[in-house]
Formats: C-alpha cells, sequence, structure tokens
C-alpha cells in the first residue's frame, strides 16, 4: 500500500520522479509491463495484512517472494504460506549487506523458527533522567516532547514523571505545556525550554543519588543561549515562509542538513519551530504524530536532541543524522538490491522446478569471509521448538488476579505473538474473539471480559490452564501454559507478564518499556552499519549479545535436543550437520565450514 | 549547480545512499566519468547500477545494432521495433539509461575502440569492458596503463549461468601478468571457472572468433586446448572439468538473474573505488548460479605481490 517517494528513486528503478506519490504496486506493474507485455500481473494497493488475503488467496500461487520492510508483515505472511502450504522466499538488505531465504513448510525452518532482533526499546529512566547516547535524546525529543506539544494530549506521557519531584511539580507541570493567554510565542517558546532543560535538569540534580557515578548535566535556559529577542517587529518574521515548505531551516538561513549547529543555533532552531508550528499549522497541533518526512518535526526533534545532548555532554548531531535515527531509516543502495534480486529470483526458479535438493540460504557480505561475497547454505531443518511451525506449547507466568484479559491480549497475543485478529479459548469457551459477523450480546460480552482480571473471568483462569490462541486469517493456532505467580519486577518484566519457550532475540539488558526506535531489513545480520573514517552514526543499535540469525549453528543432534528423534525419519532432502555440503562432488576442497568464522563475523564492528 | 555542496535535490534523491557512503563520497561519485564497452544484459544491469548512484557521466560504446537476441537479457531495450530499428545498442541503451537519472550526461562514443588513442581514455576515471576479445581487452588495458592518472580497468563476461569479473586498479594488468599467472603457481583451491574461462578466451583468441560466439559444437577444440593448457602448466586436467566447459559453451545467452548479480556486483566496485570508500575486490569475482556461491580469487603472482609475472609467450 506504500507510495512512491523520492527517497526511493535511488535504487528502485521502476519509478521515476513523476511518480513521486503514485501507488508502487501499480507503476510497478506498469513498468515491468513495458519490457515484458506477456506477463499477467495483478497490482493490490493495499495492506499485506488486509483480510481478502487469507489462506485460500495464498493457496492459488506456485511460490511467495517477500520484499517487506517490516517483521509484523514478514511474520504474518510466514504464516500464511505455512497455512496454505506455499513455499516462500524472504529476503531483506541493508546497505552492503543482504540476504535470500527459502521456507518450505515441513521441510526447511520456517521465517520464524529462529529469532530475529526485534527492534530496540529502551529503559524510561534512560530517556526521561540519564540519557548516555545521542539515540537517547532523540527518542527524548520524538516520543515525550514532540509528543507533549504537538500531539495527543491524552496520551500517557513519561515528560517530567521522574524529572522533577512529586507533589507540587506533577500539578504544576500540567499547565506547563499550555500556552497561556497573555504570552506571545516567543515567549511561550522560552518558557517551555527553559522548563525542559533547565527547570527539569535542576530538578535531577537534586536528587544526589542517581548523580552518584554519572556525568552531572547542566541546566540550560534560553536567556543564557540567546539573550536578545528573536523576534523583530516586521518583514523577518515572514522570511522563508511559503505555504509549502514551512522550515525553521529555511526560515534562519541554515542551508546544509549535514551541518553541525552550535547551541545557539540549536535552540534558534528549536524555538523557530515551535513558532512556526503554532503560526501555520495550529490546526494540526493535539494531532501530529512524528514523520520523517515531516521537515519541520525533524527540525524540532534534531534541535531538541542537540540541546539535551549538550546538556549532558553528549556530542550533537546533524539533522541528517538525528533524522535517520527518529525515522528508523534504512540506509540502501541499488547494487546490493541487484544482487538480491538475483538471487531471489534463481530460487525462485529452483522452487518452480522442484530443484528441492539445491535450496539455499544466501548471505550477501560486505567483507568477504573465505573468499566468498555471496555465501551460500543449506536451509535448516525446521525448528522443533518453533511455536509457530513446529505447534510448541508456550508457557505463561502471570499475576491471573491482577492482569486483565485486555493485557495479555495486547501484550501477548498481539505484540509478542505476532496476531492481528486473535480468538481466545479456554477449553471449549471462547473467551475473547473478533470478527465482522459477531452479534452484538457477544460484542458486549467480549469487551467486558477484557476489562475482567484474569481469575475473574466466566471462564477462570487458574495456574494449570491450557488457553489456546488463534489467529483465523493466519490460520495460525497455539497453546499457552498459564501458571500464576504474585510478583514481577518493574524494571526487568514491566508487562507483568512472561512468556517462555517463545523464540526470541536473546533479552538485552536496555529492553524495558517499548520506546521502540529501529526495524532492520536485513534481518540475519547485524544491521549497523558505519561509515568509514566519519562520525559514528548510529543508525540501528542491536542488542549487546544478540546471536544474529546464523550465530549459532544448530547440527542436527541440537535441533533435536529433548526430542527421541528418529532421524530417519528424514527426508533424503534434509542433508547432515554439515550445513555447507559439498556441492561440486569432485571436489573435496569447496566443502565450507562456517561456524566459527561466522561467530567472528557477527561481532564485527559493533559501536 | 557544480558548487561544493550536494544541492538539495541531490541530498533528497541520494539520502538513502549518503547513509552508506557519505556526503564526500557522493559528491566524488557525481565528478566521476566511467567509459562502459560491450553493451549486453550484465552490462545494463551495471549502467543502470552507477547512473542510480550518480556518477558525472557514462559513456558507451557499442556499434552493433539491435536485434532480437538481445531483448532476452538487456531490460534496457523495450520490445518495440519501431524504437529500436536501425539503431545500435549503445544508442537505444543511451536513451532508456538517461531515464533513470537526469543529473547524469550519458552518451555514446561511436567507432572501433581499438583505434581510439590513448588521449580518449585520459577523459575517464573508470572504464569497463565486456563483449571483447582478449587481445583487445589487453590493448585498451595497456592504453589505460599509459595515462599519467589512474584509470581504473575492470572486465566483466557472463556466459549462461557464470559471471566472472577483473579489477585492475593498476595493481594487476589484464594481460600477460593476471591472466599468465602460470597456473602451477596458483594454489590448487582456485576456483575452476577461472581456467575454464581463460581457456575458452584463449579458444576465442586463437580462432579469430566474436567474443561469445563459441557453441557446444567448438567442444572438441575446447578440449584439445585444454589439454594442451594443462600439459604446459602441469595442472590436472579434473581443475578445468569438461561439465563447467560445457555449461559454459550451451550458455551461450546471458541468463539474467546473473547479469543482476555481476552487474550488482560491479556496480558495488566501481563506486568504492570512486569514492574512495570500502575494499575493492582483488582481483577476480566469479560467480556460478549452480552452487550460488561469488567468490574473490587473488590471481597474482606469489612472492611479489606486484608486477613482474612470468609470461608464457607460447600461449
Amino acid at each position: 500500500m506504500d507510495t512512491i517517494e523520492v527517497s526511493n528513486l535511488n535504487r528502485q528503478f521502476l519509478f521515476r520522479q513523476s511518480h513521486v506519490g503514485q501507488s508502487k504496486a501499480k507503476v510497478a506493474r506498469d513498468a515491468v509491463l513495458r519490457f515484458r507485455s506477456n506477463i499477467s500481473i495483478t497490482p493490490y494497493h493495499v495492506n499485506v495484512k488486509d483480510s481478502r488475503f487469507n489462506v485460500e488467496f495464498f493457496k492459488e500461487f506456485d511460490v511467495v517472494l517477500n520484499g517487506l520492510d517490516n517483521l509484523d508483515a514478514r511474520r504474518h505472511v510466514n504464516r500464511l504460506c505455512l497455512a496454505a502450504d506455499v513455499p516462500l522466499v524472504e529476503s531483506g538488505t541493508t546497505g552492503f549487506l543482504g540476504q535470500v531465504t527459502v521456507h518450505l513448510k515441513g521441510k526447511t525452518e520456517c521465517y520464524e523458527c529462529q529469532p530475529k532482533p526485534a527492534p530496540k526499546t529502551y529503559p524510561v529512566c534512560t530517556i526521561t533522567s540519564t540519557p548516555s547516547k545521542f539515540v537517547h535524546c532523540v527518542v527524548w525529543a520524538k516520543d515525550l516532547l514532540f509528543a507533549k506539544l504537538f500531539g495527543d494530549k491524552n496520551q500517557e506521557n513519561d515528560l517530567n514523571v521522574r524529572s522533577s519531584d512529586a507533589a507540587n511539580s506533577l500539578e504544576h507541570s500540567e499547565d506547563v505545556f499550555e500556552c497561556r493567554k497573555d504570552e506571545d510565542i516567543e515567549q511561550y517558546g522560552r518558557r517551555i525550554y527553559d522548563h525542559v532543560f533547565g527547570h527539569n535538569i535542576k530538578m535531577a540534580l537534586s536528587n544526589e543519588e542517581t548523580w552518584k557515578n554519572l556525568n552531572k548535566p547542566r541546566p540550560i535556559y534560553s536567556k543564557d543561549v540567546l539573550p536578545e529577542k528573536l523576534t523583530k517587529e516586521n518583514g523577518d518574521m515572514e522570511k522563508g515562509c511559503t505555504t509549502d515548505d514551512i522550515s525553521a531551516m529555511a526560515s534562519l538561513g541554515l542551508k546544509n542538513p549535514q551541518d553541525l549547529w552550535s547551541l545557539a543555533e540549536n535552540s534558534r532552531v528549536f524555538l523557530e519551530a515551535l513558532r512556526l508550528f503554532f503560526l501555520k499549522r495550529v490546526k494540526e497541533i493535539g494531532n501530529l504524530t512524528f514523520d520523517k518526512d515531516d521537515q519541520l518535526a525533524v527540525e524540532f526533534v534534531t534541535a531538541a536532541a542537540n540541546i539535551r545532548a549538550s546538556s549532558f555532554g553528549i556530542p550533537s548531531h546533524s539533522l541528517f543524522e538525528a533524522k535517520g535515527i527518529a525515522g528508523n531509516i534504512v540506509h540502501a543502495v541499488a547494487t546490493t538490491n541487484a544482487v538480491i534480486a538475483g538471487l531471489i529470483v534463481i530460487e525462485a526458479i529452483k522452487v518452480l522446478i522442484k530443484d528441492s535438493n539445491n535450496y539455499r540460504m544466501t548471505y550477501c557480505l560486505e567483507h568477504p569471509s573465505k573468499k566468498l561475497l555471496l555465501m551460500p547454505v543449506e536451509p535448516y531443518e525446521p525448528n522443533k521448538s518453533c511455536y509457530v511451525c513446529s505447534e510448541t506449547p508456550l508457557s505463561l507466568e502471570v499475576n491471573i488476579h491482577s492482569s486483565k484479559l485486555r493485557d495479555f491480549v495486547e501484550k501477548i497475543v498481539k505484540a509478542k505473538l505476532g496476531m492481528n485478529f486473535p480468538l481466545i479459548m479456554q477449553g471449549a469457551s471462547i473467551l475473547y474473539e473478533v470478527g465482522e459477523d459477531l452479534e452484538e450480546d457477544m460484542v458486549a460480552i467480549y469487551a467486558a471480559n477484557l476489562e475482567k482480571a484474569l481469575s475473574e473471568l466466566p471462564s477462570p483462569v487458574t495456574s494449570g490452564t491450557v488457553l489456546t490462541v488463534e489467529d483465523l486469517q493466519q490460520e495460525f493456532s497455539c497453546s499457552i501454559n498459564i501458571k500464576h505467580r504474585e510478583e514481577f519486577d518493574e524494571e526487568k518484566e514491566p508487562d507483568g507478564m512472561l512468556l517462555s519457550g517463545w523464540v526470541e532475540a536473546p533479552v538485552d539488558k536496555d529492553n524495558n518499556k517499548p520506546i521502540r526506535n529501529s526495524e532492520s531489513t536485513s534481518n540475519a545480520l547485524p544491521a549497523e552499519e558505519i561509515l568509514d573514517g566519519e562520525k559514528d552514526v548510529e543508525i540501528q543499535e542491536i542488542p549487546e549479545g544478540t546471536e544474529t540469525v546464523t550465530g549459532k549453528k544448530r547440527k542436527l543432534s541440537e535441533v533435536s535436543e529433548g526430542t527421541s528423534t528418529n532421524h530417519s525419519g528424514l527426508s533424503d532432502e534434509n542433508r547432515s550437520h554439515n550445513q555447507l555440503e559439498k556441492l561440486d562432488v569432485d571436489d573435496e576442497d569447496d566443502e565450507l565450514i562456517i561456524s566459527d568464522d561466522w561467530e567472528s563475523l557477527t561481532k564485527k564492528k559493533r559501536l | 549547480m557544480d558548487g561544493e555542496e550536494l544541492t538539495e535535490q541531490e541530498t533528497a534523491l541520494y539520502d538513502r545512499q549518503i547513509r552508506v557512503w557519505g556526503a564526500d563520497a557522493q559528491r566524488r561519485l557525481s565528478k566521476s566519468h566511467i567509459l562502459v564497452y560491450g553493451m549486453k544484459g550484465t552490462v545494463a544491469e551495471f549502467c543502470k547500477n552507477i547512473v542510480l548512484a550518480g556518477v558525472g557521466s557514462v559513456t558507451l560504446v557499442d556499434d552493433r545494432v539491435v536485434a532480437e537476441e538481445a531483448l532476452s537479457a538487456n531490460f534496457l531495450i523495450l520490445p518495440d521495433k519501431n524504437q529500436y530499428q536501425g539503431k545500435t545498442l549503445a544508442e537505444v541503451c543511451c536513451d532508456s539509461l538517461k531515464e533513470f537519472n537526469h543529473m547524469v550526461h550519458v552518451s555514446v562514443e561511436k567507432g572501433d575502440i581499438s583505434t581510439f588513442g590513448v588521449e580518449f581514455f585520459e577523459k575517464f576515471d573508470t572504464v569497463v569492458i565486456s563483449c571483447c576479445s582478449l587481445a583487445k581487452k589487453k590493448l585498451i588495458n595497456q592504453k589505460c596503463r599509459k595515462l599519467s592518472k589512474r584509470v581504473a580497468f575492470y572486465t566483466v563476461d557472463c556466459r549462461g549461468s557464470c559471471g566472472e569479473i577483473f579489477v585492475d586498479l593498476q595493481d594487476y594488468k589484464y594481460s600477460k601478468e593476471a591472466i599468465s599467472v602460470p597456473w602451477r603457481a596458483l594454489p590448487r583451491r582456485v576456483s575452476k571457472l577461472y581456467f575454464a574461462m581463460r581457456v575458452i578466451e584463449l579458444f576465442e583468441d586463437v580462432e579469430d572468433r566474436n567474443p561469445g560466439e563459441t557453441s557446444i559444437a567448438d567442444l572438441p577444440g575446447i578440449l584439445k586446448l585444454r589439454k594442451e593448457l594443462c600439459e604446459t602448466n602441469s595442472l590436472s586436467e579434473s581443475q578445468v572439468p569438461d561439465a563447467l566447459l560445457e555449461r559454459l559453451l550451451i550458455g551461450t545467452r546471458e541468463f539474467p538473474p546473473v547479469c543482476a548479480i555481476i552487474g550488482g556486483i560491479l556496480g558495488q566496485e566501481v563506486i568504492k573505488a570512486i569514492s574512495g570508500k570500502g575494499d575493492p575486490l582483488k582481483n577476480f569475482f566469479f560467480f556460478d548460479a549452480m552452487d550460488g556461491k561469488g567468490l574473490i580469487e587473488d590471481i597474482s603472482e606469489p612472492n611479489t605481490g606486484s608486477q613482474a609475472a612470468l609470461i608464457n609467450d607460447d600461449m
């Protein structure tokens, strides 16, 4: 359902400048027909999760090729392909890295058999009180300050929660962000500035404990940075403001998005952006969400992040860099995409001619490993513990008296298990379901159930209960064993629930409340990229110690761990533990053992 | 607008790739001039990549008239006879390539490239040669090396489901040196594709065939040549398997996904060399769709690491 953007044109070569704003599916179709008119191509300018793309729909195809840019959609398609028993060729690229993988139900791993790095999240206190990296400042500026000033006022917002002292400040802070009747925009702007960069920091400093082992931040006040009044009498206020490209940079004559701004410049941008929002886009205030293509929003967030960074002694970054971080921009080039596209076609052809012995997962590396730039690996067998393709039951520890069904649905079923339209049953009783053709009284019952504690449900959930959770569209079902537990650690288990048996990337210490930041398209390999010799740009952060997809070579014996596997039950197609087979029968020299190198590969280039 | 900084248009268009290689590298790209000879499918892919990347200019040389078979793997040629009738490959590809990026200057140079003087090559930073006889390759490489400035030289060839790229950033030469390194001096693990390509290349040279025109009918002659070469070099014939040679001879047409892969890798290499970012591959790259490996081979004289090579003149 995506439309074409200018930034796509450096690599999505079926599109031209004149197509910007149009449907990708439709324009791509037209472009391909121009050089191959005899193919039947049907474009759908729709979200891939749309209900029309059900299992029946998928069954019509011989192979599915994915070109998606987010984990959620990929998981969704993975389940549909499993349910429809249709081969799936997955792929992704990030900069110079990329991979192509093939998934066949029952024969190879499904897309979810191996953990994929989850989008990076940060603990609340790091964002609100003790940032140590620039990305923390960006998240603060975007998800807290920008949201507070321009977003939905009813949304919960952690701004101020821990950086001021309790009692009267909380009350006081409710008013702080509202513009007062008798103040002009500049006064308002400065007041906000002083509150978040001055007062709040000062308050935080009063708590000595926090700063025992950390560098103390310094409060910053606008009168010290910009002593002169900014707005002049006439004329200058309107400079550079056409309705089309409202921009603080343009207004202030800052031309280059790659420049580093001084504290004074950042402060000017902050105030000017704020002013322009209130002057030119006042109708949107209260409804805005951050959009990386919204120039003014990017300017504001950059400036705010930089001022905060300055306060905490963190190096500032250019707008270009900040935009990448705030917008979760994945860097991409035409060449890697071309290589991966070629590899996708080669695998697709193998699938179509059923050349199953030769299916490969292929990794495109930036630096060769044992002379290989393109590294083919045999697919693994399905992971017997995969809850998606191997129907392994999961376990959930939860306080059944304090957790509601709603918490279970949102935090576990949707967020962790990736189901969109869940059906939850206990035995034969349906506790909750979604659907278009439900009767009104059922809808009411389910709505009521959501608000009940698990132990209070019409079919009460107790320790030992097994819940069945299904997504009818994905035709995916799994069972969850419930175990009651009284206490949960607020910082480490903020959801108040612990799901196990669920294959996920190793937990990062930082991984707490979901203030998400990034998602890579190249899932198999570390996605961070450093511009050699230039300043480190934190495009992505992968949790420390993440074993990336192929980091752990699972030999056949390991895969069968815990089950008394009958190896003879495997078909000929499933090769043995030497994952890189002798592909050229003559040549013993061709055998490549990856495991050790792979570990070192994945540990390269850490920020 | 040719100031020191990237224009707003460039920043917007190239945003995603600037995040990979930086603004300085992008600037260097925008000032580079590439010469391309031999417009088959792989080279079409390569050209598409560098035009999208925003090089300064691309000059195409290929006076062959467009024939229908060219459409099988060259997506720059639209299947409209009215459009391509009577035009050369370079002309049609030039028109298409311009569409990808108006900021890149794409043009055609007509004539026999072997007659172009050294001063012609001086205009370029990078020269990419394909569909070219061994003799011509050597000639052009020599001319590039005669220049006072450093010109990066690449050859690329795809046969069936296999592809080969050679890189000369003036460490090695595509002439007596790189391709005449005595086979016995090479480690046993060197890709068989290297030897196979050399045999066919030499066969075309000796038999005075147009590049890519050998077919399975020539197999006996190829096998004979292989025998001679292997004997002279004390290399076992099993290092240049029959099956591989057959595949290369049968596959006269290019295979589009292989074109994309080779064109992609080559594009990457050229961009690396121009931008100065990233280690260029040294000095051969091979891809075989059958095993799926993309392999780098360093074919050089052992011990010296640079020039002096043994020259086998009876080749």
